[in-house]
């Protein structure tokens, strides 16, 4: 690689030719603050935050945009650079709500973080503010413009999803985002996926918090409340506690689900075996029946109304099992009310979820296996964290506890769901072994692992080729339908998740600031997580999980079953765009 | 300033759906096509309701965010209809040394209405504009594509009756 | 149909020939002579700029059409429709070759008058003629009067004297020669040299010089350049690029098609304002004529060069004349600039290598070329070569478009050029750049203008809007003016300039109200620093300038705003009050009549006076009262 010499500080270092200043920076151990640049999403040089001076320049310069070259020579903390930034700062506050005891990104907003360090008037500036109205008409997410800065990530980031919903709109003063013709967001074709309340470095964009209708459920003597943890919200959870990112805190997570009240703590994991059961079986059927190929999971509700909305023509390719989520608390409302004598009405059903558009799915038609909702409230992994707050609860004194059985009994297979890929292999684990008709040895399925946009196998199964695709994030989801519309592709079975690199990154996930996102590879560092608790798993595929036996002897018979497509089954609508 | 939604129905004619296709159809391949096609469905339609930007949007495979967010950067870009006349005031340094700020309020409290709105019998619209580059003449307005010079206030109501007739 | 392309030079020669006899009665009266008899008697010439078109110069092209008819010699008299004149002021404009009498604001009912009497009859309409040609009984030419004599016409060398919907005009006067040279004679480091020599620096406002731009471009390596032009004039009275675009509109594409092939590029686009509906048909007529004849399109000049031009309207942004904005703009999104570099000479238009010059740029590009680059270099000052337009306006008496060499001082502008101030006043500021420029003051008025003169005071040539103040101009007044623009031009993208610039204006509102303090003044400074110091594009770092000029010049206007809470030149309304003189007041009512508010109280025939607390500052009473007894402060 070729390197340029330059200056920082008076430091010297050597960085790759084409490093910003601010890539450069790093190397001499010098931070630059951020606002609008988030890395490979959103380079516009907007906020002007991250200004710096470089000699010879006429004017301070963005570092985040701004390329070394040799010999150059840049100045991070001069009085210049302090003054325009805190006076950078000090104008944004002064179209600004600046209610930061209310907000609940207090302490995770990186707005507030910068005012702080550089000790900001926030009165400095009094006008005219931005008028503008609360949005919280969708399921999953509430938008509060008086609050937002323009960075315009999160505008960045429902293009990278591909479907723009979002944007600037007017120009100068009143340039605000939103939607078209000043629509609401649920009167938009949003896949609620969340991608923009990650991005957003305040809190103009919050997931719909409910938890006070969990702790409400709690509360109430008459209510069976029931939790249920999607698998990667433990690989996650614990960075909302200041915990390394990659950290697995799934025996202090469920000690923490008790402490809070729920009746019953039980783990997605065992709804992910479960979908892997009827999800295998329906695939071995359409390749055996003649079914529509390829077929595609179904598993991440922000694809599912992709497609519902977008890419409607592959609505009969769509499994039609359940989310695990949705398998989980059918699960709970069919077999295990049955079983223990209680009557589905008077179960609440919570699921931690790494996701918003979960919220989106439990008030989907067709998701009631026993006549009420399988699953009444979905939480984020974040509302979860604020729940343990609310509670007192010191979670990183908390003992390791286990998840009670048998739902939330699961296999390596079952955590893999919350990676890119995990669907696919867990599938491949299962119908492997059926379609070989032995215990095979190998498990891992390297291939379809990994953060790349696709991810492609072709795999000699059972006599015949089976070719599989994997392909997470909107945009590359798109390019991916087109090409096997136009015949380009052929695939039998294909894994698509909703956010880039699936449920580790999903939109409900503990938020990184961008100064941890621009230089850490959080993604992989979480899935690397996931990917040890499956080695770590005494069993590896759902088939062999003992209480999916339990579940299917007693109550489902066999996957596929009348019984089965009653309650873990389900389908899908064509939805306008407009 | 926000533009202004229209919130009177839509009626469209076939006619006209059929030229903004032949339109779209023409840009379809061009780069950059979102402008020149709003442009020519301004031009077809004479504002750019929900309905026309849909089609643009589908037309063009773009997303109707990104349609709207170019239409309302761009001051030419209507969202509600003009009326039958627009009356334009040129807010240019010439003409505003000379006075067409005053022109500007006669004309408000003359039509009863602000700046960027349409009189309710749609006959009269009113909108500020920058230097049409008629400084020589300064102060002037335009009413549709009739210029207007040398301006002062009392003027005004002359040249509002002229078109009421 | 029969080719009318054009495959070599000596076939554009053949063209030029045949069609320079009926041109040549315009240039001088030898040249009339020598072609008498050959063409047209006479050459009627009425300005088809948006000036004129304005007041009515259409109707007058076709009365005067008509009446020819009646009079039955419409073969023998040649009416041409041209671009603009410069002299707006005076409009409807025309002039009738080979005498050259120049008729300013021409009314229809003139026309037949003019038809009878020097059409017909050969005497020039002596009491129609604009007063300054009119010397006793000596009629002077145009290039005589005090706002041509100090001219110099390079730029504007055509408008006014072709009509630009004939391609065969442009080519009369030596049209697509420029071209045929490059393609034939230069090879594109020659072209690159020559511009570089001729010291040409950008039109626009920033002043970059063009060759090096040029050079930037052509060193890099790309599929596809492109070559843009810079119409989307947007500056408050500045309308030279529209001139140019109206009168001579294929100096331009001659142009580009010379900068495609310096740099490679065979693709161009003009990006021009919507609101020059004018200009953007001139432009249409240009480009299809020039396709027609071969100068543009493949296989120019049978060269094997390929060069072509799309037209892009602008939708009304004044950020567009940026030039990253303007390239986003014809990407088809919302015109927001990006962030340099890359600069546009590496990753432009659609992310390849691009160059943006303005019109007037363009426009000097093949006189250049044809006689050489000492010959432009020979004009202007040491390191501001040529001439620049400037449109002259404000509180001026001839306003309209001059072209003059670099290095004219304001002073001549002003006074011999411009005609001084009118109705006696005296002058006060003239305002360049528009909102991105400054003021220069009266200390200034021997000023050389040229590009580092101009910034060195504060203020920038800028598009060349030349805006003339007297006394009665608010320094405060304009600054808030400017700034209003500015914020309701500013694209949102970048904080200090979505958020700054609106401060700012808040702060200069709360001055000229009365409510200001001397701290406002200290933080109007410091925010202005700051925007001009941190924003992303030259919109927001120059938006600043016509406050940081205003203060640096006339900073005591600002004080008197604050302290004395008065506006020195009686603008700004809410600190102006009205009085009655009570040694003048004849007690007539008048006044009291008029007044919207009832402010004024007073009985018959005693002095009235003004309730100050009443009084909404409208001035109807001032403008009523007979005797001079009302004044404001």
């Amino acid at each position: 690689m070729d390197m340029v010499n330059i200056k920082i500080n008076g430091i010297e270092v050597s960085v790759p030719q084409g490093s910003t200043i601010l890539e450069a920076a790093r190397y001499a151990g010098i931070e630059i603050p951020t606002l609008c640049y988030l890395k490979k999403i959103n380079a516009i040089g907007a906020c002007r935050i991250c200004v710096v001076e470089v000699k010879g320049a006429r004017s301070l310069v963005a570092a985040c945009v701004y390329p070394v070259n040799e010999g150059m020579e840049v100045f991070t903390n001069t009085p210049a650079v302090r003054s325009s930034r805190k006076m950078t700062l000090e104008l944004i506050l002064s179209n600004h709500d600046k209610k930061c005891l209310s907000c609940v990104r207090s302490g995770s907003c990186e707005l507030q973080k910068l005012c702080n360090d550089y000790g900001v008037d926030e009165t400095k500036f009094e006008g005219a503010v931005t008028p503008s109205e609360i949005d919280d008409s969708a399921a999953h997410l509430v938008r509060n413009n008086k609050k937002c800065i323009l960075c315009r990530r999160c505008v960045a980031a429902c293009r990278e999803q591909y479907v723009s919903v979002i944007g600037a709109n007017a120009r100068g003063f009143d340039t605000n985002i939103g939607c078209s013709f000043e629509k609401k967001l649920a009167e938009v074709p949003c896949i609620s996926c969340g991608q923009c309340i990650v991005a957003c470095p305040t809190g103009a964009l919050t997931e719909k918090d409910q938890i006070d209708e969990v702790f409400a459920a709690i509360a109430d003597p008459k209510k069976y409340v029931v939790v249920h943890t999607a698998p990667s919200i433990r690989v996650t959870l614990g960075e909302s506690f200041g915990m390394p990112i990659g950290t697995n805190v799934e025996g202090k997570m469920v000690a923490a689900l008790r402490r809070l009240g729920f009746d019953k703590v039980f783990d997605t994991d065992f709804g992910a075996d479960l979908t892997i059961m009827e999800e295998a079986n329906e695939f071995l059927d359409r390749v055996k029946n003649g079914g529509t190929l390829p077929m595609i999971t179904s598993c991440s509700p922000g694809w599912v109304k992709f497609a519902e909305i977008y890419y409607p023509e592959f609505i009969p390719n769509l499994s039609t099992c359940k989310s695990p989520q949705q398998m989980e608390g059918a699960t709970i409302k069919t077999w295990y009310a049955q079983k223990n004598g209680i009557d589905p009405k008077d179960i609440v059903c919570v699921s931690i979820m790494p996701c918003t558009a979960k919220k989106f799915e439990v008030k989907r038609d067709d998701q009631s296996a026993a006549g009420v909702p399988d699953v009444d409230i979905a939480l984020t992994t974040r509302e979860l964290a604020r729940m343990i707050e609310r509670a007192g609860i010191n979670f990183q004194l908390l003992p390791d506890e286990k998840f009670d059985s048998i739902l939330g009994d699961s296999t390596g297979a079952g955590v893999i769901f919350g990676s890119s890929g995990g669907v696919m292999e867990a599938a491949l684990r299962t119908a492997a072994d059926v379609l070989e008709g032995k215990d095979l040895e190998n498990v891992d399925y390297h291939e379809v692992r990994g953060m790349d946009d696709v991810k492609e196998a072709t795999y000699h199964i059972g006599g015949m080729d089976v070719n599989v695709a994997v392909c997470s994030g909107l945009s590359n989801v798109a390019k991916l339908l087109d090409a096997v519309k136009a015949g380009e592709k052929n695939y039998h079975f294909i894994e698509i998740m909703c956010c880039p690199g699936g449920c580790i990154n999903g939109g409900g996930q503990p938020i990184q600031p961008a100064s941890v996102r621009n230089f850490v590879d959080v993604k992989g560092l979480r899935s690397k997580a996931i990917y040890e608790a499956d080695a770590n798993m005494p069993i590896r595929k759902s088939h062999q999980s003992p209480a999916i036996k339990v579940v299917y002897d007693e109550f489902f018979g066999e996957p596929g079953s009348h019984k089965a497509h009653e309650c873990l089954h389900t389908s899908y609508v064509a939805r306008e765009k407009y | 300033m926000q533009k202004r939604i229209s919130t009177l129905p839509f009626n469209g004619t076939a006619e006209q759906k059929s030229r903004l296709d032949a339109v779209i159809a023409e840009h379809k391949s061009q780069r950059g096509a979102v402008m020149p096609v709003l442009q020519a469905a301004q031009e077809i339609y004479g504002y750019l309701p929900i309905e026309v930007q849909e089609m643009i949007a589908e037309g063009l495979g773009v997303s109707l965010e990104e349609v709207y967010g170019v239409s309302t950067f761009y001051s030419q870009f209507a969202l509600s209809p003009k009326g039958k006349y627009n009356i334009s005031v040129c807010l240019g340094t010439a003409c505003y040394v000379k006075g067409s700020g005053d022109l500007l309020d006669k004309l408000v409290e003359e039509l009863k209405i602000q700046p960027e709105e349409c009189t309710s019998d749609g006959m009269f619209s009113l909108t500020a504009c920058r230097c049409i580059g008629a400084c020589g003449l300064a102060p002037v307005l335009t009413v549709n594509d009739d210029v207007y010079g040398r301006l002062v206030p009392k003027d005004i109501p002359g040249i509002i009756a002229k078109y009421r007739q | 149909m029969e080719s009318l392309t054009i495959n070599s030079l000596s076939e554009l020669q053949e063209i030029k020939a045949r069609e320079y006899v009926h041109v040549a009665m315009r240039k001088s009266a030898d040249e009339a002579k020598k072609y008498e008899g050959q063409t047209y008697r006479k050459n009627v010439l009425i300005c088809g700029g948006t000036g004129c078109t304005s007041s009515s110069s259409e109707l007058l092209i076709s009365t005067m059409k008509d009446e020819l008819k009646k009079k039955g010699i419409d073969n023998e008299i040649n009416v041409v429709r041209t671009g603009c004149f410069g002299l707006c002021a005076l409009g409807p404009i025309m002039i009738v070759y080979p005498e050259g009498s120049f008729y300013s604001r021409v009314k229809v009912e003139d026309i037949p008058r003019i038809v009878e009497e020097h059409l017909v009859n050969g005497n020039v309409v002596k009491d129609l003629l604009y007063d300054e040609t009119v010397d006793g009984d000596n009629i002077k030419s145009l290039n005589e009067t005090a706002f041509y004599a100090k001219q110099k016409r390079v730029a504007l060398r055509n408008c006014g004297v072709i009509n630009p919907e004939d391609i065969k005009e442009y080519i009369a006067v030596d049209g697509y020669k420029a071209l045929n040279k490059v393609l034939t004679e230069m090879s594109t480091t020659e072209v690159i040299e020559t511009v570089k020599a001729s010291g040409l620096r950008g039109r626009g406002g920033g002043g970059f010089p063009t060759g090096l731009k040029w050079q930037f471009a052509a060193a890099n390596q790309a599929d596809q350049k492109y070559v843009c032009c810079n119409a989307d004039e947007g500056d408050p009275g500045a309308f030279m690029d529209r001139s140019v675009l109206e009168g001579d509109p294929h100096a331009v594409l001659e142009a580009m098609a010379i900068a495609g092939y310096a740099i490679g590029a065979t693709q161009g686009y003009i990006y021009v304002r919507a609101e020059y509906p004018i200009a953007v048909k001139r432009l249409q007529i240009a480009i299809k004529q020039a396709r027609e004849y071969g100068m543009l399109g493949k296989n120019i000049f049978g060269t094997g060069f390929n060069f072509d031009i799309e037209l892009r309207l602008g939708a009304g942004a004044f950020v567009c004349g940026e030039e990253t904005a303007l390239m986003t703009s014809i990407e088809g999104k919302r015109g927001e600039p990006r962030p340099r570099p890359p600069f546009p000479a590496v990753k432009g238009l659609f992310g390849k290598p691009t160059i943006l010059n303005n019109v007037e740029s363009y426009a000097n590009i093949p006189r250049i070329i044809l006689n050489g680059a000492e010959w432009f270099a020979s004009m202007g000052t040491e390191k501001a070569k040529g001439t620049k337009v400037f449109a002259l306006g404000g509180k001026i008496k001839h306003t309209g478009l001059v072209e003059i060499p670099m290095g004219t001082t304001l002073r001549e502008v002003v006074e011999e050029i411009g005609g001084g101030i009118p109705n006696g006043k005296k002058f006060k500021a003239a305002q360049t750049g528009g909102p991105s420029g400054g003021c220069i003051p009266m200390e200034h008025f021997d000023i050389p203008l040229d590009y580092d003169n101009l910034i060195s005071i504060g203020s920038m040539v800028g598009s060349g809007g030349l805006i003339i103040m007297d006394e009665d101009s608010c320094m405060v007044d304009i600054a808030k003016f400017f700034l209003e623009f500015t914020v309701d031009e500013s694209c949102g993208k970048c904080t200090p300039c979505r958020i700054g610039t609106r401060r700012l204006l808040e702060i200069l509102e709360k001055i000229t109200s009365g409510n200001g303090t001397l701290e406002d003044i200290d933080k109007l400074e410091e925010l202005c620093y700051y925007i001009k110091n941190n924003s992303l594009c030259g919109l927001g770092q120059t938006a600043p300038n016509p406050i940081l000029s205003t203060l640096r010049y006339f900073r005591d206007e600002y004080v008197a705003h604050v302290v004395d809470k008065k506006c020195p030149a009686g603008v700004c309304k809410d600190l102006l009050s009205y009085t009655i003189d009570a040694d003048k007041c004849k007690g007539c009512t008048a006044c009291a009549r008029k007044c919207p508010v009832g402010a004024i109280s007073g009985s018959v025939k005693n002095p009235h006076t003004i309730d100050a607390s009443k009084c909404i500052k409208c001035g109807a009473c001032m403008a009523t009262c007979k005797f001079g007894a009302i004044s404001k402060q």
